[in-house]
């Protein structure tokens, strides 16, 4: 569904990816974990086209979507559920949901909002609430809920535990579950969480400097003794 | 209380210490020639001026916080702006109302309609617009030139300036769009100075420093408010078996321009629902965010430069018949410095916020023009003690755009 093929791309003359070859197969959850800094945010952001790719190629369902503006990119079926949440504070949690609607068509407007209301109860009760005003976990719940108005073929998560408390990390990995099962949402998530991301996650890679270093299935990476030793290993759970 | 006294014994001295050069030495001219004389009274009755204010600030404790407005008062709102508009309809036919009144009345106009216009570039899609007078500037000229050198009408030149004013804004817009927050107010008071050098300077076609002179006033459908109209063209006055009277003119300026600034709310107000009006405002609180949810950023700052400018040029073509002259000078960069003001004290992104703040800003300054030099003075304290008292502006209320039905 979502293809990578030698990938490089960086910030002005700082590189910082060197060559990152990845598949994300139709209904499936992939992980991509790594410490601070290894470029997974990088990863995202040049699927999404800013910063635009310096070498290597990125298909979306057979579509080569290299180098085309953002907005054309995210138009083609792509969701980003950015770092921090960024969801729109001022704006009440019905109209950040009609911004994820934004690009889509307006005749299912109401279908997809009674679908993602489903899925996050708790936003159905603050739906007039400003965002700001949202606790951290709802506002990740809004952030997925709004990627999701647009009824993407791919979901981008970039790092959903950000700053949230243990059980609040673990409701939101559940509810994403939930949208890869229940929905058939393919889901590339991006966390620094290894544990509950490789938990939840078909298949895993691990990224360090720019590149990939290790992949395997979940449970496998979860398994492997030089992965406990640095994502694991001192409570990282 | 010893604390107190220290600190306001301190600020006495910082106060005397700066009244001395401002407050205490005067030249004198003699005939002996230029020489210094002291006027320590002054410095005195500064300086101790401050430290009384100062003791008094903090012995009296601190101001009861703004009181709750009760959970009924948002539904209020909508009724206000009705009472206000019925009241603008109202206004020349009250018995205080006279030609100077009225007169007031329209130039405040223009104010407001400047800041719902500048309200959708600064207050909805968040791009701090330092130049927004040079968007007036195209509009008044337009109408102006248009008309002297083609002999237009006004109602034909109206939709004309906006179309060229909003071109202008789709231009300028240009540079500005890969630009954020303080880069953007840089750029665009750049522009804004610009344009009034440029109208200052082409003296073939803008007449220079001189401006133009003797631009045509409008007429309503074909009936003029001359004296003695045009050949082919019939009077209001004697349409209406009324007796020529100048007044009619000034209540018809009024009307004109309070139907252009109402046109402006309703579309504003309208637009907010909009997708495009939507996203304007996500703009504003986060672009990445707008980017990730597939919005071309490029398309929606300039329709905002765009659609902000329109208005802009609709004020200024009315500003260019209204005056019947026009110069570089009515377009100076303090023009910006007001409509900016208005839309940040009204409470950005508020439409009855604007009016308040319109009232405040240009409203009073013009009644208590007695006041003389003190005008200004009291002018720049209203803008200290609002921006203490409301840091958000006047009305920070933000409306929202939809609801469901039965929620509340």
């Amino acid at each position: 569904m979502l293809k990578v093929e030698g990938l490089h791309s960086g910030y002005g003359r700082i590189r910082a990816l060197h060559g990152v070859d990845l598949e994300v197969r139709q209904g499936e959850i992939v992980a991509l974990v790594g410490a601070n800094g290894a470029g997974k945010t990088t990863l995202l952001m040049t699927i999404c086209g800013n910063p635009r790719a310096s070498a290597g190629k990125v298909w979306l369902a057979g579509e080569d979507i290299t180098g085309l503006a953002t907005h054309h990119i995210i138009r083609r079926g792509l969701a980003h559920c950015p770092e921090g949440r960024r969801i729109f504070p001022r704006m009440t949690v019905l109209e950040n949901l009609q911004m994820g609607a934004a690009t889509g068509d307006p005749a299912h407007f109401d279908q997809d909002l009674e679908r993602v209301l489903e899925l996050f109860p708790r936003l159905k009760e603050r739906l007039h609430q400003r965002g700001g005003t949202l606790s951290g976990g709802e506002q990740q719940m809004l952030a997925i809920g709004r990627a999701l108005m647009s009824r993407p073929k791919v979901l981008l998560l970039d790092e959903p535990s950000l700053g949230l408390a243990p059980l609040v990390v673990r409701q939101i990995f559940e509810i994403i579950a939930a949208i890869n099962r229940d929905q058939g949402v393919t889901v590339f998530l991006v966390e620094q969480n290894a544990f509950h991301a490789l938990k939840l996650a078909h298949r895993g890679h691990v990224m360090v400097n720019g590149r990939i270093t290790l992949s395997g299935s979940g449970a496998d990476l979860l398994a492997n003794p030089e992965i406990r030793a640095h994502y694991l290993d001192g409570g990282a759970s | 209380m010893p604390a107190a006294l220290r600190d306001s014994l301190l600020a006495g001295l910082v106060a005397a210490a700066l009244a001395l050069p401002m407050l205490g030495v005067r030249l004198v001219d003699s005939a002996t020639g230029l020489s210094l004389a002291g006027r320590f009274d002054l410095v005195a009755w500064a300086a101790g001026l401050v430290f009384g204010g100062r003791l008094l600030l903090r012995l009296i404790p601190p101001l009861p916080a703004m009181p709750v407005l009760p959970a009924g008062f948002g539904n209020l709102r909508p009724a206000a702006g009705w009472a206000m508009a019925a009241f603008a309809v109202l206004l020349p036919f009250l018995p205080f109302a006279d030609r100077n009144v009225v007169d007031k009345a329209t130039l405040v106009l223009i104010y407001i309609m400047l800041g719902w216009g500048l309200n959708i570039v600064v207050g909805l899609a968040g791009l701090l617009d330092l130049g927004f007078v040079a968007f007036y500037a195209v509009g008044a000229y337009s109408y102006a030139l248009l008309s002297q050198s083609f002999g237009l009408s006004f109602w034909v030149c109206l939709p004309l300036a906006g179309v060229l004013s909003a071109s202008f804004g789709l231009l300028l817009g240009f540079p500005v769009l890969r630009l954020r927050g303080d880069y953007i107010a840089i750029v665009t008071m750049g522009l804004g100075e610009i344009v009034r050098v440029i109208l200052q300077n082409w003296q073939e076609l803008t007449g220079g420093p001189n401006g133009i002179s003797g631009i045509e006033r409008p007429s309503l459908f074909g009936l003029s408010f001359k004296a003695v109209p045009p050949e082919g063209q019939r009077s209001f006055a004697e349409f209406f078996g009324l007796d020529y009277s100048g007044d009619h003119r000034v209540i018809f300026l009024y009307f004109l321009i309070l139907i252009l600034a109402l046109a402006t709310n309703l579309f504003t107000l309208r637009i907010r629902r909009l997708p495009v009006g939507r996203a304007w405002e996500a703009l504003r609180e986060d672009e990445i965010a707008c980017r990730s949810l597939g919005i071309n950023p490029t398309t929606v700052k300039l329709s905002a430069f765009g659609i902000g400018a329109m208005f802009a040029g609709f004020a200024g073509s009315f500003f260019a018949t209204r005056q019947g002259f026009i110069s570089p000078e009515s377009f100076t960069f303090m023009e910006s410095a007001v409509i900016l003001a208005i839309v940040v004290l009204g409470g950005m992104g508020s439409q009855i916020g604007i009016v308040l703040a319109a009232l405040l800003l240009v409203g009073l300054p013009e009644w208590f023009r007695e006041l003389q030099q003190y005008r200004m003075l009291a002018f720049g304290g209203a803008m200290v003690l609002i921006m203490l008292w409301k840091p958000a502006g006047l009305l920070s209320h933000r409306e929202p755009t939809i609801r469901l039905d039965g929620q509340p």
